[in-house]
């Protein structure tokens, strides 16, 4: 491993580690000015590529198609130019054929300063994924930043083939904050670090079935997963939702009312789940239930 | 409008459509042939339970019933808040919801949006907005989130925001605002039945958003950005 | 915000180089884009999110041209309110970036 921090990185930087050295070449760079023609009537400043780097470069030799978030900008979330740009790489990939369409995503999901354009748009960038799905292309996300990834963007992201966390990250669809406003801290104290993770981080998602792939907080693990996801690709057939249908039921049903990540574990049979926020990654790995792999890559 | 006055004006009073809390579901005949209907109401806050639920249905569609067309009906106030959502993945049922929506679509069966109150948020992202097209009501309300919490979450003033509301398209929660995105492709005004017939008739699965928001000037920008990656 | 605009004469031209993008728009931070310009002299163009300072944004400017000297090229910035040192920063990143050195 790099010793890096993958979270600690911006999303160029991320991309820069995570493809083949130098084989990055971008679509509609910032040098091409291709920015959102909403900020400025919010006194709002600009970004030369509105917070997403597209292109294409190779991964282990394969040719792929990538993107990357910037988290730091608008919290990564999508604007109209923002997810045109997604979504006009995945509409190449239908085109072009790559091996694998991979983003590096980071985002709040819509971004609230487009609203309206930036729905719109989220939604076309997850018509436009599922098409690449449905064409047998792989569709891998990496999710490690500090942001997480929400929203809009995080039905998004559980639409691909592939999500790889790292333990650090996030992936959910409403933050704690706005949980916590809506209902109060009793329902969700988005200052109880430990409690935003065990519900939303990656270790949760491992263990539940909700990701694919749990790395540490290194652009090498990431590179390394992203590499092992280049041939994976689950089709979505009547009988594949069938039973993930079922499965999610029967993980519902298993929950009951149950809120907290320490009872869900338990339930769903994790061993020592007490001890699940303390372990890092690799002993995370190993003490997922055979059950839940088959709502994962692991399993199917 | 409520859902009982939706479904007579559209599909007359023979229809055999039920509520069940937030849930509508059932079948109805328009023009000779069989329809499934599924969506929400109460300006249901959709969860995991809802949204497998909704899932669930449109996949009973797609293993009994090839082809036959889906109308979504929808009111939602948005996804829920609640820990024990996020706990159990809602992120992911929304987007198995998604998948099951996408995958009636491929399947062949025509699958019609329709607003009919509410509309917010990733309750319409994984609704209207996964149909072939998604038409509202004229006085259908869409929108990403209400000012004073995008007021909150933004730390833009709410009365810029609320002024904005009123003036400008991407703020604008009326539904001919969303026309003119491109988001939605028609309102169904007085003549509902004529509306769905038209969308029936309209086979077309490509997703033409991008462009009809160009052509009718709402969203100007998202066509020709997707063009240049396309040519780049 | 404000829109600024420099110009500085004197210095030499890069050896030949792509554009270049340092750092990211974001609370005390600032992205900034280096490009081969005609002609010779240093343009730098600043959008910025706060008013009023541009006595300062000159200062710092005529700083980095006189650090570096470096002619035929166009500066263009997107801030959001970065300290001084922090522009500085960037800019003396975005230098190397065009002179090929990896950051």
């Amino acid at each position: 491993m790099s010793g890096a921090s993958f979270a600690e990185m911006s999303a160029r930087e991320r991309l820069a580690a995570v493809v083949d050295a130098g084989s990055f070449h971008e679509w509609l760079p910032p040098s091409e000015r291709v920015m959102s023609p909403h900020l400025a009537q919010l006194g709002v400043p600009a970004a030369f590529d509105d917070g997403v780097a597209i292109g294409r470069a190779t991964l282990d030799g394969c040719a792929i198609f990538v993107a990357a978030q910037e988290g730091e900008f608008m919290g990564g979330g999508v604007g109209e130019v923002h997810g045109a740009k997604l979504a006009g790489l995945l509409r190449r990939a239908l085109r072009d054929r790559p091996a694998a369409v991979v983003m590096l995503a980071e985002s709040g999901g819509v971004r609230l300063h487009e609203a309206n354009a930036g729905l719109i748009a989220v939604s076309e960038v997850m018509r436009a994924l599922l098409d690449v799905r449905a064409a047998g292309i792989a569709t891998v996300m990496l999710i490690g930043g500090a942001n997480g990834c929400f929203g809009g963007m995080g039905i998004v992201a559980r639409c691909a083939d592939t999500v790889v966390m790292s333990d650090i990250a996030r992936h959910a669809m409403s933050g704690p904050e706005v949980i916590e406003s809506s209902h109060g801290a009793g329902e969700f104290d988005s200052r109880d670090r430990a409690l935003v993770w065990r519900t939303t981080g990656g270790k949760h998602r491992w263990l539940t079935g909700d990701c694919d792939a749990l790395v540490e907080d290194d652009p090498a693990a990431f590179r390394a997963a992203a590499v092992a996801a280049l041939g994976t690709h689950r089709p979505m057939t009547l009988a594949a939702l069938q039973q993930e249908s079922a499965l999610l039921q029967r993980r519902t049903d298993v929950d009951g009312d149950n809120a907290d990540a320490f009872e869900l574990w338990a339930l769903l049979g994790v061993p020592d789940a007490q001890a699940v926020p303390d372990l890092d990654a690799a002993a995370v790995r190993v003490r997922r239930p055979v059950a839940l792999a088959a709502l994962a890559n692991g399993g199917a | 409008m409520d859902w009982p006055a939706v479904a007579t004006q559209l599909l007359g009073t023979g229809h055999a459509i039920v509520a069940d809390g937030d849930f509508l579901g059932g079948t109805a005949t328009f023009d000779g042939a069989e329809i499934a209907v599924v969506g929400t109401t109460n300006h249901a806050a959709v969860g995991v339970d809802l949204a497998l639920r909704q899932a669930r249905a449109v996949l009973e569609v797609v293993e009994r019933y090839p082809g036959r067309p889906l109308l979504l009906l929808v009111d939602t106030q948005g996804q829920k808040l609640r820990r024990r959502d996020e706990l159990l993945g809602i992120h992911r049922a929304m987007a198995h919801l998604g998948c099951c929506l996408d995958l009636a679509r491929r399947n062949g069966h025509p699958v019609i949006g329709l607003v009919y109150d509410q509309a917010l948020s990733g309750g319409f992202i994984t609704s209207g907005l996964m149909a072939d097209a998604c038409h509202a009501l004229p006085e259908a309300e869409i929108r990403v989130m209400r000012v004073p919490a995008m007021a909150r979450v933004t730390k833009l003033p709410e009365a810029l925001l609320e002024s904005l509301s009123l003036t400008n398209p991407v703020f604008a929660p009326g539904v001919a605002n969303y026309v003119a995105m491109g988001g939605v492709r028609s309102l169904w005004d007085g003549d509902l039945a004529a509306g769905l017939r038209a969308a029936l008739a309209d086979r077309d699965t490509a997703d033409r958003r991008a462009e009809e928001g160009a052509q009718r000037g709402g969203r100007r920008v998202a066509a020709d950005v997707m063009r240049r990656v396309l040519e780049a | 915000m404000e829109a600024l605009h420099f110009s500085f004469d004197g210095g030499r031209a890069p050896a030949p180089f792509a554009p270049a993008l340092v750092g990211v728009v974001a609370s005390g931070n600032l992205e900034v884009l280096v490009e081969p310009a005609a002609g010779t002299g240093c343009r730098i163009d600043v959008d910025t999110s706060a008013r009023g300072f541009g006595a300062i944004w000159e200062a710092v400017l005529r700083d980095f041209h006189e650090r570096h000297g470096l002619a035929g090229i166009a500066v263009s910035i997107h801030d959001m309110g970065a300290t001084p040192a922090v522009v500085s920063l960037r800019l003396d990143q975005a230098v190397s970036a065009i002179r090929g050195a990896t950051p």
